[in-house]
C-alpha cells in the first residue's frame, strides 16, 4: 500500500523522545512531506519555525526542559504570533483543558489535537496531518468522549445514532467521512447533521470547519 | 519465671530467703554511701566556685556544678540495676556536632539535664540519709539484736539495742529468735524502701517517656516527610513510564503500523494488524495506568482542572461547583485530588447513585470540598472503601475527612486542609 500524500508539506518536528522523532522522520519522510527541522525541546521549536517557515507544526506536549507543558504552550505562542499557523499537537494523555487552549488559539482552524498512540494508526494520522495543514480542525476521539460525556441535559434529547455523528462531527470529518465510517448514505448523515445542529441551536452550516467549531465550541461552554 | 524487680520479688513466698532482701540492702547501702559524696562533692565545688566567681576562675566550676546531675544519673543508672531489671534509658540525645561546645549547647538545652540536676541535689540533701536510716532501722537494728548471744560469749554481757541488759543465756537466745524475726520484717522493709527509691530514682533519671512531646513532634514531621516522599516517588514512576515504556510502545505501534502497509494480503498481514491492536490496546492500559498514578492534568492545571476531569471520567453523572483562588501546594492537591477520586469511584461502585455533585472552595485558610450523592447510603469508612487511607494522608496535613451516609442516602463526604493559595 502506498502512502503518498497528494501534496508534500514542509513540517516542523518537535518531540524529545529520540525513538519516536526519529520513526516520526521516518515516517513522514516515506509518505512524501519533508522535515525541514526534527527538534527536541521548546525553545528549539520556536526557533525552528522561524528559521525554516513551515507548512505545518508537529509538536509534542511535555518537553525539557520542565517537562510539563511547554511543547503545548510553544504551540500556542507560536499561533498567537502567526494565527494561521497549522500546529498538530501529539500528547500521551488528552484533556479537554489543553484542547480548549489550543482551540482558542488562533480562530481554531488549522489545529489539531491528537493522543500520540494515534501515530500508529498511520493513514489516519497522515491524514490528520493533511486536513490540520488545510486549515482543518482535528480533535482527538478521547476528548469529545469527555466532552461528550461531560454535557449532558441537552445531549439527552439527541439520538444514540445523532450522538454518534456528533462525536464525528466534532473530531473534525467532513459528512462524507461520517458516511463512509458508519456506511450510511451522505443524504443521511446531512439529515443527522442538520437534525443535531437544530436540537442543539447550532447555526447550521455547511463548512466543515466552521461546523467543527460550532460543535466543539458547544461542548465546551 | 524470676522476678525482675523488688516489687515483684516482694510478692513471692519465698523473698525472705531470696537474694532479692541483700541486693535492696546493697541498693541502700551504695545510695547512702554514694549520697553522702555527691553532697560533699556538691558543697565544696560550690563554694569554691562562688568564692573564685569573683575571679571569673570559678564560673566554669559553678557550671561543672550545674552539670553535676549528669554523673549522679549515671551512677544511679547503673545502681538501678540492683533493684530493678528493666533496662534505665539515658535520656540524652546525642549532641549535634563533635567538641565540647556542642556538646554543651545539647546538654544545657534538655529539660533531662535539670531534671538530673534537681536529683542530685533531692539526692544529696534528703535521701541519702533515709537510704541510711532504713538500712540502719531494717538491718544493723535486727543484726545486733540476732548478735545478743555472740556478744555475751565474748564480753559476758551485751545490752540489747544500748537499752535492755541481757546477762543470762536463755535471754540472750530469746533476744536472738526475736532478731532473726526482726531481721526477715527488716528484709521486707528494705524492699519497700528500695523499691520507692528505684521508681522516684527512675522517674528522675530514666523517665519512660524520654521527651515524649519532642517525639511526637519529631514522629509527626517524618509521618509528613514519609507522605512527600510517597508524593515524590509516584511522580517518578509517572515519569519514568512516560518517557520510557509508552515512547517505546508508541514506536512500537508505529512501527507496526507501517509495516501493516507493507504487508501484503495474506496469514502475515492479518498476525501484523492483531499484534498492532494489541500493541494500541497496551499503550491505551499504560495511559490509564499512568493517569490513575499521578495526573499530569492536575500537575499542569491545578485541583479545580483535575476534579473536572475525575468528573468526566465517572460513570455516574457528576456537578462540579469548585471556586479555588489559584494553585495550591502539591501536597495538598494531590491529597484532595485522590479523596474525590475515590469518593467517585465509590459513589460508581456502591451508591447506585444517580446524580454526585463535587463542591467546595477555600475559606478561613481551609480548602473544604463535599463529595455528595443521592445514593441509597450506608457507606462506612474502614469497609475497603479505601477512604482509611485517604483520612490518614489527609491527617498528616492536619485535615479532616467526615463521612455521613445514613442508610437511605444521601451520602456526604467532606474534606478540610487548611493550606493557603501557593500562587
Amino acid at each position: 500500500m502506498t502512502l503518498r500524500v497528494d501534496r508534500p508539506l514542509r513540517v516542523v518536528l518537535a518531540e524529545d523522545g529520540v525513538l519516536l522523532r526519529d520513526g516520526l522522520v521516518g515516517l513522514l519522510g516515506r509518505c512524501g512531506h519533508e522535515v525541514a527541522a526534527a527538534v527536541g525541546d521548546a525553545e528549539a521549536l520556536v526557533a525552528a519555525v522561524g528559521e525554516h517557515d513551515p507548512d505545518v507544526v508537529v509538536t509534542d506536549v511535555r518537553m525539557p526542559p520542565g517537562f510539563q507543558d511547554e511543547g503545548l504552550h510553544a504551540a500556542v505562542r507560536l499561533r498567537r504570533e502567526r494565527p494561521t499557523l497549522p500546529v498538530l499537537v501529539l500528547s500521551q494523555y488528552v484533556q479537554r483543558r489543553y484542547a480548549a487552549e489550543l482551540l482558542d488559539s488562533g480562530d481554531g482552524t488549522g489545529v489539531g489535537y491528537l493522543l500520540k498512540d494515534r501515530v500508529g494508526q498511520v493513514e489516519e494520522f497522515v491524514t490528520a496531518l493533511g486536513e490540520v495543514a488545510d486549515g482543518g480542525t482535528v480533535v482527538d476521539p478521547e476528548v469529545v468522549r469527555q466532552l461528550l460525556r461531560r454535557r449532558r441535559d441537552p445531549l439527552e434529547r439527541l439520538s444514540p445514532r445523532e450522538r454518534e455523528v456528533l462525536a464525528l462531527i466534532a473530531e473534525g470529518r467532513s459528512n462524507s467521512a461520517i458516511a463512509r465510517r458508519l456506511v450510511v448514505s451522505e443524504a443521511a448523515v446531512g439529515k443527522h447533521v442538520s437534525g443535531i445542529l437544530t436540537k442543539l441551536d447550532l447555526p447550521p452550516a455547511q463548512d466543515t470547519h466552521r461546523r467543527v467549531l460550532a460543535v466543539l465550541a458547544y461542548l465546551r461552554a | 519465671m524470676h522476678p525482675s524487680n523488688v516489687w515483684q520479688a516482694l510478692a513471692r513466698p519465698g523473698y525472705p530467703l531470696s537474694a532479692w532482701p541483700w541486693r535492696a540492702a546493697g541498693y541502700l547501702l551504695t545510695g547512702a554511701v554514694a549520697g553522702a559524696v555527691v553532697l560533699v562533692g556538691i558543697v565544696l565545688s560550690a563554694v569554691a566556685g562562688g568564692v573564685l566567681a569573683l575571679a571569673l576562675v570559678g564560673i566554669p566550676l559553678l557550671l561543672a556544678t550545674a552539670l553535676a546531675g549528669l554523673p549522679v544519673a549515671v551512677v544511679e543508672r547503673l545502681r538501678l540495676r540492683l533493684v530493678d531489671a528493666e533496662p534505665a534509658p539515658d535520656p540524652h540525645e546525642p549532641p549535634g556536632a563533635p567538641g565540647l561546645r556542642a556538646w554543651l549547647a545539647t546538654r544545657l538545652r534538655e529539660r533531662a539535664t535539670w531534671r538530673e540536676l534537681g536529683h542530685a541535689l533531692l539526692f544529696a540533701g534528703l535521701l541519702w540519709p533515709v537510704d541510711a536510716l532504713v538500712l540502719a532501722v531494717g538491718l544493723l537494728a535486727p543484726l545486733s539484736v540476732l548478735l545478743t548471744p555472740l556478744l555475751l560469749l565474748v564480753a559476758g554481757e551485751a545490752k540489747v539495742l544500748k537499752l535492755w541488759l541481757v546477762t543470762g543465756w536463755p535471754a540472750a537466745f530469746g533476744w536472738a529468735v526475736l532478731g532473726l524475726l526482726l531481721l526477715v520484717l527488716g528484709g521486707y522493709l528494705l524492699g519497700v524502701a528500695a523499691g520507692a527509691r528505684a521508681g522516684l530514682t527512675r522517674l528522675l533519671v530514666a523517665p519512660r517517656e524520654v521527651d515524649l512531646g519532642a517525639r511526637v513532634v519529631e514522629l509527626t514531621r517524618s509521618r509528613a516527610r514519609l507522605v512527600d516522599a510517597f508524593e515524590a516517588e509516584r511522580r517518578r514512576i509517572e515519569r519514568d513510564l512516560h518517557d520510557g515504556a509508552q515512547q517505546r510502545l508508541v514506536a512500537l505501534t508505529m512501527t507496526l503500523g507501517l509495516a501493516r502497509l507493507d504487508a501484503p494480503p495474506g496469514p502475515l498481514a492479518d498476525q501484523l494488524a492483531t499484534a498492532h491492536e494489541e500493541a494500541g490496546a497496551a499503550l491505551a492500559e499504560l495511559r490509564e495506568l499512568i493517569h490513575n498514578i499521578h495526573p499530569k492534568v492536575l500537575a499542569d492545571y491545578g485541583l479545580e482542572a483535575a476534579v473536572c476531569d475525575a468528573a468526566d471520567r465517572s460513570a455516574v453523572p457528576v456537578d462540579v461547583d469548585l471556586e479555588l483562588p489559584g494553585r495550591l501546594s502539591p501536597a495538598v492537591e494531590a491529597t484532595a485530588y485522590f479523596v474525590v477520586c475515590e469518593a467517585l469511584a465509590n459513589v460508581d461502585r456502591h451508591s447506585g447513585a444517580n446524580r454526585a455533585e463535587v463542591s467546595g472552595g477555600h475559606r478561613d485558610g481551609r480548602l473544604c470540598l463535599r463529595i455528595r450523592d443521592d445514593g441509597r447510603g450506608g457507606a462506612r469508612a474502614g469497609q475497603g472503601s479505601g477512604l482509611t487511607g485517604l483520612a490518614d494522608r489527609v491527617s498528616v496535613l492536619d485535615g479532616r475527612l467526615s463521612l455521613s451516609s445514613p442508610p437511605g442516602g444521601p451520602t456526604l463526604l467532606c474534606v478540610e486542609i487548611p493550606c493557603d493559595p501557593a500562587r
